[in-house]
């Protein structure tokens, strides 16, 4: 059923090799709109990484459990969308409960999360790569971390760009996709190294 | 009916969703190294657009403020499944190669964006006219950039050899950096153009 990788190798080749958002074009809405300043690239970041690994743990379980078995394999989109938006809930308040510092700081960051399309997205690739639990777990992960990655170094990248003579109709979006087509090229370096599909 | 003029201007050029809001590029982007997966992918957008924007605008009476976002995310991934069930049937090569980029037609933000914006404050038949022109406007630019990209990458148009034999393929074309550039460039050049046009005002 599942296929024979090493979870460590399936970390790696998720953070490096196929980044979610750079090879697979993944939660971009948020990524361009967020990645102007450091501290909330950190804060989304930490926020995609935690639920799109308590998400994709849950949706395994309940892909495994109840849609093979009961045959309602085509709700999953629905399943997985509501279990994605009611775990963002629940996280939303119990971060709240526990460490409203922590809940002040992540602000609008968390109900946005519901619609980076990078969590459904992991979600429907270990549903169609038939990843076994832990290797479903190590690739959220990895993904995760690996947009994280991103995100954080996109938000560097551009505080040098903000001084640069831009020309004026490629400020904003333009230069900003062009910047995240030399990342992806430089992430794309490592494949060779790793090649999970 | 000029209203209905007005609205598919601004959708298709003043406020184009993907070089103006820059939204929901993320699914798509994936599949434009190919002229006949970005059409089916932008098509597919589009049905679920105005579909959307049409039954929110119909039941948007109904729908409690607070659970809103929801519902709508709801409506979406009822035509979501039935644009997904309709490529298996009917497509099911092109079903395969698009992977899960389907099902993530329902984290597009510009169909959100839309309902939201657009068909909870108007009439449903209008609604369903903004959530077409969007699509469309969603699907010209994304046609354009598959258009290059498979042009160079694999020297054909729609499957079909165009580029003469002995053509050297851009392998860069069909890989995910071109995808940022093409698209990044072709912001450049649009917003020159509305910077000229300003100018000579």
């Amino acid at each position: 059923m599942a296929p024979d990788i090493n979870p460590l190798v399936l970390l790696f080749a998720s953070i490096f090799t196929s980044n979610i958002l750079l090879a697979n074009f993944l939660g971009m809405c948020s990524f361009i709109s967020i990645s102007k300043d450091m501290d909330s690239a950190n804060g989304l970041g930490m926020s995609v990484t935690a639920v799109l690994t308590i998400t994709t743990a849950i949706n395994w379980v309940v892909y495994r459990f109840i849609l093979i078995p009961f045959d309602l394999l085509y709700l999953r989109f629905i399943v997985f969308i509501i279990i994605i938006a009611a775990t963002v809930q629940v996280l939303e308040m119990v971060i709240d409960r526990f460490s409203p510092a922590l809940y002040m700081a992540l602000g609008i960051f968390l109900p946005l999360i519901t619609v980076n399309c990078a969590i459904l997205g992991v979600a429907l690739f270990m549903e169609i790569r038939g990843y076994s639990f832990i290797q479903s777990l190590v690739f959220a992960l990895g993904s995760g971390l690996g947009w994280w990655l991103a995100i954080v170094s996109l938000a560097a990248i551009q505080k040098k760009v903000l001084k640069a003579p831009v020309p004026e109709g490629l400020k904003g979006a333009g230069i900003t996709l062009i910047t995240i087509g030399f990342m992806a090229m430089a992430f794309i370096g490592f494949s060779g190294m790793l090649i999970v599909q | 009916m000029n209203k209905y003029k007005g609205i598919f201007r601004e959708n298709l050029w003043d406020n184009n969703p993907v070089f103006v809001q820059i939204l929901g590029i993320c699914s798509t982007l994936a599949v434009t190294n190919s002229l006949t997966n970005t059409f089916i992918m932008t098509v597919s957008v589009v049905f679920v657009a105005g579909l959307t924007n049409f039954t929110v605008s119909s039941i948007k009476h109904l729908i409690p403020g607070k659970v809103r976002m929801i519902i709508q995310t709801l409506i979406i991934s009822f035509f979501v499944i039935i644009v997904d069930l309709l490529l298996r049937a009917y497509l099911p090569a092109i079903s395969k190669s698009l992977g899960p980029y389907v099902g993530l037609i329902i984290t597009n933000c510009i169909i959100m964006g839309r309902a939201e914006a657009f068909a909870q404050s108007n009439k449903p038949l209008i609604s369903l006219w903004d959530g077409i022109t969007t699509g469309i406007g969603y699907m010209w630019v994304l046609m354009a950039i598959a258009f290059i990209r498979e042009l160079f990458g694999f020297g054909s148009l729609f499957g079909i050899q165009i580029m003469p034999e002995g053509f050297q393929t851009w392998t860069i074309m069909i890989m995910a950096p071109s995808a940022f550039f093409i698209l990044g460039v072709v912001i450049w050049i649009i917003n020159n153009i509305k910077l000229s046009k300003e100018s000579s005002k």
